[in-house]
């Protein structure tokens, strides 16, 4: 087989299309241990919210794969990759050769060691079998337990709440959403949550999860002393790089698999993209696990067209996130959290509570490195320009850029004419 | 494929190409009513945006990018390429409102609709026998729309 992929994510769904932009004749194949086809891993939490119908989970339409000339090897694991014959043995006993894989597994959920964890109605929130028994178990249930105030934390307790249950989220940071926002943006979703009716509690976490003689959850005991009753438990305090595949293949693993500016691995032939790769940060040069949504796809395309022999260079992972809580968006893109004492750095800030609008700018000397909008978020996509396109923001531009007026016209003009009106000569 | 790319040499900032498009995208097709109710009763707004600095504007929409950014954003399957017409296409059923496209485009080309949580888009008028109203409207052809 030309191009095999193990994965059957975005990251794949980015490489099929990367592929096919160069290659459109020969085939891949795709092999995935989920038996569905690909779907947006964040719409779960709408489906568990019953926002969505199942119907609408697929990422592509049906006759995708069809038209793409791609083959499904789906409910299939791959036990091994052999890098020297340059084939993959899977679970069902099928050894398969290729010339260019690419390894798209993804992340898995990380699990504390939290004693009683084991055992039934204990659940992780990044796949569609955890959701469609959370949506039937919702159904019965009083009360419920989530473990982690992150993103997917968060939508899990809120997609819950809107099922019906009643929900507290433990996290163990001062604030939620401590890696991808600010203070001041965790604290204005934090109390959206509040007034909706979701317990948060930050600072405290699960010491254990108790059960009766017949192992069944009877509650969680916190480190603060407190007990908890609850009827279900959702653990989602993130993700680890699923790289043990590309490890036992030798394969040079750091964070996570680490490959080269053309999304190559160490070994001939064999390239990475996803959650489980370690590439290029845009903004910061050093590679990096973004695990995030848009890299996924990026790496993935990327990969793609290098393994059709389009030599690419990968541009760069830039954090990004975009998540609603009950009607008040926010987002947050690139470092939003610069290191402390780092004099290089300028952050500006405008907050109104009542309004529950929040913007912050971070610079680094002349540049726009990352920001928090949070309410009105309808320019994100102009400051998004300036952070990856690495445009200075002239001095006299930053006063309109901090008032929340960023602006096509402040671009460089040359850059402006090469984006928008390319191939005009000026007459004069 | 056809664009349409905007000339800020001589654009006017008279907003006329986004009163043609929401003209061109409204259930009446007629300007007086798109405008007078449309935009209030069923949230109509304009798929361009003039920008203005001084004397210097331009009005820009989505670019219909060969590689768009929203795409590889869209957690939905909302967004995709037409491989055929080369278009950027939205699919509003498909939109869950989440605004990752709205955050990743940095051309700024994608609006929140004003009243549900989906967004609003160019979508090059592709219904439209004489193409993108915008173009049609300009007054001093500063939108083109031309291979390039």
């Amino acid at each position: 087989m030309k191009y095999v992929i193990i994965g059957n994510g975005i990251a794949s769904i980015g490489a099929i299309e990367g592929i096919r932009k160069v290659d459109t004749t020969n085939e891949i194949l795709v092999i995935g241990a989920e038996d569905s086809h690909a779907y947006g891993r964040p719409l779960i939490s709408y489906l568990l919210a019953g926002k969505i119908g199942p119907e609408r989970l697929a990422l592509r339409p049906q006759d995708f794969y069809q038209k793409s000339n791609v083959s499904l090897m789906l409910g299939t694991r791959v036990t091994g990759i052999d890098t020297t014959t340059k084939t993959i043995t899977t679970d069902q006993g099928d050894t398969v050769e290729f010339q260019h894989l690419l390894i798209a597994t993804g992340g898995i959920p990380f699990s504390p060691s939290i004693p009683g964890t084991d055992g039934a109605d204990v659940y992780n929130f990044t796949n569609l079998t955890h959701t469609q028994l959370l949506i039937s178990k919702a159904k019965e249930i009083k009360r419920a337990v989530v473990i982690g105030g992150g993103l997917i934390g968060l939508k899990a307790g809120e997609s819950l709440f809107d099922r019906g249950v009643e929900v507290t989220i433990l996290e163990l940071s001062p604030r939620i959403l401590s890696l991808a926002f600010d203070e001041n943006a965790a604290a204005l979703a934090g109390k959206r949550l509040e007034e909706v009716g979701l317990h948060v509690r930050c600072g405290v976490t699960a010491k254990d999860i108790q059960r009766d003689t017949d192992g069944r959850l009877k509650g969680i005991h916190l480190t603060d002393g407190d007990f908890l009753q609850c009827d279900a438990v959702v653990i989602a305090i993130g993700v680890v790089p699923n790289y043990d595949l590309a490890k036992n293949a030798a394969i040079e693993v750091d964070q996570g698999i680490r490959v080269d500016e053309h999304m190559h691995t160490s070994a001939e032939g064999v390239y990475a993209a996803g959650d489980v790769a370690q590439a290029k940060d845009l903004l910061f040069g050093e590679k990096r696990v973004i695990p995030i949504w848009t890299n996924a796809y990026n790496q993935g395309f990327c990969a793609g067209k290098n393994m059709a022999g389009c030599a690419t260079e990968f541009t760069g992972s830039l954090s990004m996130n975009s998540i609603s809580f009950y009607g008040l968006p926010t987002i947050s893109v690139g470092r939003v959290n610069p290191p402390e004492g780092d004099d290089s750095y300028e952050i500006a800030l405008s907050l109104d509570e009542k309004k529950k609008s929040y913007r912050k700018l971070v610079f680094q000397n002349d540049r726009l490195v990352g920001y928090v909008l949070v309410g009105d978020i309808d320019m994100a996509g102009m400051y998004t320009a300036f952070v990856k396109f690495k445009m200075a923001v002239p001095e006299g531009a930053k006063k309109q850029i901090l008032a929340g007026e960023p602006d096509v016209l402040m671009w460089p003009d040359d850059f402006f004419q090469e984006t928008w009106n390319p191939g005009v000569v000026d007459p004069d | 494929m056809k664009r349409v790319y905007p000339n800020k040499e001589y654009c006017i900032g008279c907003h006329l190409c986004e009163l043609a498009c929401i003209t061109s995208h409204s259930k009446s097709k007629d300007l007086i009513i798109a405008f007078r109710e449309e935009r209030g009763k069923d949230g109509l707004s304009p798929r361009k945006r003039v920008f203005e600095n001084g004397d210097i504007s331009v009005a820009i929409s989505c670019r219909h990018c060969d590689e768009p950014a929203c795409v590889a954003a869209c957690i939905a399957g909302g967004l995709h390429k037409d491989p055929e017409t080369g278009r950027t296409v939205y699919d509003r059923e498909k939109c869950v409102g989440c605004w990752s496209c709205l955050m990743s485009c940095p051309y700024g080309a994608i609006r929140r609709h004003p009243t549900e949580d989906k967004i609003v888009k160019c979508d090059l008028c592709f219904e439209r026998e004489n193409g993108p109203a915008c173009v049609e409207a300009c007054p001093n052809g500063a939108l083109k729309f031309e291979e390039r």
